[in-house]
């Protein structure tokens, strides 16, 4: 059998979606949530008068931009129907490991280098767990989550290490140009590189097979385990590089950095429109949602709102954003009988 | 497009119901706490809503993450930056993680102090601790010392491992302990996170390890009250003494049911009260250097050491004869 004889006859346009693909830009998860992003952010303007000043939006980027950069691996993770709930346990092991490093005297190339491959061995273990023994990753995490941070309690205990030599402030502090952070700017960049990955490679497409249906993804030649084995690297290997940002943003090293983070990653991820159940997902909706997240806390940070209502009025919206769409195709379908 | 409107007529809503409160007055302080939803700290907020009535055309933003995170109290700092206030007086949950944040909020002018937990020398222009860090370590041994005239075991339940004036008073009395109180025998330490849950289960596991028990040092408004509900649960009254720094109105009925004999605390709504007149006369044009003379309103005045900290007073003990007056306070 050669490809024309499955190809549509000529003359005859077979759409592999049912609305226009106009309309179904315009309706699209990523398109709502953008409305939504902009919707927070005119309201902010208007609430308070600090917002509109571009050192505001710039020091309001800091607060989303290290879990951005671990929701866009996540976000694979979860399409391809696994969790990682270590990454803020790798982060904790991958900045103890730059301040040990830090007291042998390492200098700052080495020092990412070191926080960065800790990340990515912690991902090959979660992945050999995973992948190799079969278990499940849920399950697998949560150990890992206090297996790695409890080394970090076992090296640092009550301790912090501190003293990061000035050049590795550049990561967490420093600035490329004008307002805009490092952190900021390398966040777009790998949003690109994740976007190009998810939705324009054989890779990407994988993913989401795999997500899907993980039994027919191994019958049509799709090497699952390689596949989730590698997306556990890419998340440990993302854990490594916020770990990086964050240990220069607080020019130190507590066991407890970054803790519950793990949490506040998958809501980003799942406001971000990708299902928890894996298989459908994009990557423009997970960057626009660290925004919303970023926008959200920022705004109300600047009203001075206390962090309890801010947390609920967090919760609210994550509930509100996943429920509606269901409950509206309910009610659809409930008008269309 | 019903998803877009319920989201932004709800965030609409709310925005509007929580910009209504603000009104502008000339200088603004912010009063940043550990975490919200803690006793201690609202009685440090009220003692700071005091002195701003006193000194007049100052308000005090009261805030603070959550959960006691250094990343939560840094996205705060943030945004109180952005809000351009005039200063910051903080009760830090890292004194390290802090700084960079607070030497940039320096940066941009706006006078920084800490008080209660303190951060690191760069972060901060001067540091007002509640008391003198020697002081209290003495103290929370002396009030297990004092009912235990033939010496004893005691363990100590703490904040978290991280905390910083936590630790340095578990130092300060390790260090007093071999000296002033030599049959008094510490055999643990443990942290319950400032977390009732973790704090309850620390203390039952304390009670269960160590059979021969005679006090727990809880050195945290959060733990002792936890290790005196864990003792009156497990009839352990008269055995096991629960002493440590508690808020007199959260820890009133364990002194009459007779699960502690007495604790001591300074008193928070001074510590507000003061850290709000250090932060005022910064702005107003004072330097904080060592040496350096400033006067806390009606507590006093304080004189900066070599660190640019200094101490506010010496804690005070609550027991059966003064409880009952102090719970009506804080």
């Amino acid at each position: 059998m050669n490809d024309q004889s499955i190809a549509a006859p000529a003359g005859r346009k077979i759409p592999d979606r049912l609305d226009s693909p106009a309309k179904a830009a315009v309706f699209s998860w990523p398109s709502l949530l953008l409305a939504v992003a902009v919707g927070i952010f005119i309201l902010n303007s208007f609430a308070s008068p600090y917002f509109l000043s571009p050192w505001s939006l710039s020091d309001a980027t800091f607060n989303f931009t290290e879990k951005g950069l671990i929701a866009l691996a996540m976000a694979l993770l979860i399409i391809s129907g696994e969790i990682d709930l270590s990454v803020a346990a790798i982060i904790a092991l991958a900045s103890t490991a730059m301040g040990l490093a830090l007291q042998f005297g390492v200098d700052t190339p080495g020092l990412v280098a070191i926080g960065v491959l800790t990340g990515v061995l912690c991902g090959m273990f979660n992945g050999f767990l995973v992948t190799r023994l079969g278990l499940p990753s849920i399950v697998v995490t949560i150990g890992t989550m206090s297996f790695f941070r409890g080394i970090s309690y076992i090296v640092l205990g009550d301790q912090a290490f501190k003293g990061y030599p000035d050049s590795f402030d550049f990561f967490g502090q420093g600035y490329v140009f004008w307002v805009v952070s490092f952190e900021f700017a390398f966040f777009l960049v790998c949003a690109l590189v994740y976007y190009v990955v998810l939705h324009r490679t054989n890779f990407g497409r994988q993913i989401f097979v795999i997500g899907n249906n993980p039994v027919a993804a191994r019958f049509s030649g799709v090497r699952v385990e390689r596949v989730k084995f590698i997306l556990f690297c890419l998340t440990g290997l993302m854990s490594g590089l916020a770990a990086v940002a964050l240990t220069s943003r607080l020019a130190s090293t507590r066991p407890s950095i970054a803790f519950a983070w793990e949490l506040e990653v998958v809501t980003i991820v799942v406001l971000g429109g990708v299902s928890i159940l894996g298989g459908s997902g994009t990557i423009q909706g997970v960057v626009i949602a660290a925004f919303i997240m970023g926008l959200v806390t920022f705004g109300l940070g600047l009203l001075n709102v206390p962090g309890i209502v801010m947390s609920i009025f967090i919760g609210a919206l994550l509930i509100g954003v996943i429920a509606l769409p269901i409950l509206i195709s309910r009610l659809r379908q409930r008008m269309a009988k | 497009m019903s998803i877009l409107k319920n989201l932004v007529g709800a965030a609409a809503l709310s925005a509007v119901a929580l910009s209504a409160g603000g009104a502008v007055a000339q200088e603004r302080i912010a009063l940043v706490v550990k975490s919200l939803g803690n006793g201690f700290f609202d009685a440090a907020a009220d003692g700071a809503q005091k002195a701003a009535e006193e000194i007049g055309g100052v308000e005090v933003i009261y805030t603070g993450p959550t959960s006691a995170t250094a990343e939560g109290q840094i996205d705060i700092v943030n945004s109180l930056i952005a809000q351009n206030v005039d200063a910051i007086a903080i009760s830090a949950n890292d004194p390290d993680a802090l700084v960079p944040v607070l030497e940039k909020a320096m940066d941009r002018g706006i006078k920084v102090i800490s008080w209660d937990s303190g951060v690191a020398e760069e972060g901060r222009m001067l540091h007002l601790n509640p008391s003198d860090t020697a002081l209290i370590g003495e103290t929370i041994i002396k009030l297990a010392a004092d009912y235990l005239p033939d010496g004893g075991d005691v363990a100590i339940l703490s904040a978290s491992s991280t905390a910083t004036n936590q630790n340095a008073w578990i130092e300060a009395a390790k260090e007093v302990m071999p000296e002033k109180f030599p049959n008094i025998n510490l055999v643990s330490v443990v942290y319950g996170d400032d977390d009732s849950v973790k704090s309850t289960n620390e203390a039952r596991g304390l009670i269960q390890s160590y059979p021969d028990l005679d006090a727990i040092i809880a050195p945290t408004t959060v733990g002792v009250v936890a290790a005196a509900q864990v003792v009156t649960d497990m009839d352990l009254i008269g055995q096991v003494n629960v002493t440590g720094l508690a808020l007199p109105s959260e820890f009133k009925q364990f002194i009459d049911n007779g699960a502690s004999q007495a604790v001591a605390l300074w008193n928070p709504i001074d510590l507000g009260y003061s850290a709000v007149y250090l932060a005022h006369q910064l702005v107003e044009g004072a330097t904080a250097e060592p040496g350096a003379t400033l006067s806390i309103g009606d507590v006093g005045e304080i004189t900066l050491d070599d660190t640019n900290s200094a101490a506010m007073a010496a804690p005070f003990t609550f027991d059966a004869s003064n409880i009952e007056e102090f719970s009506k306070i804080y």
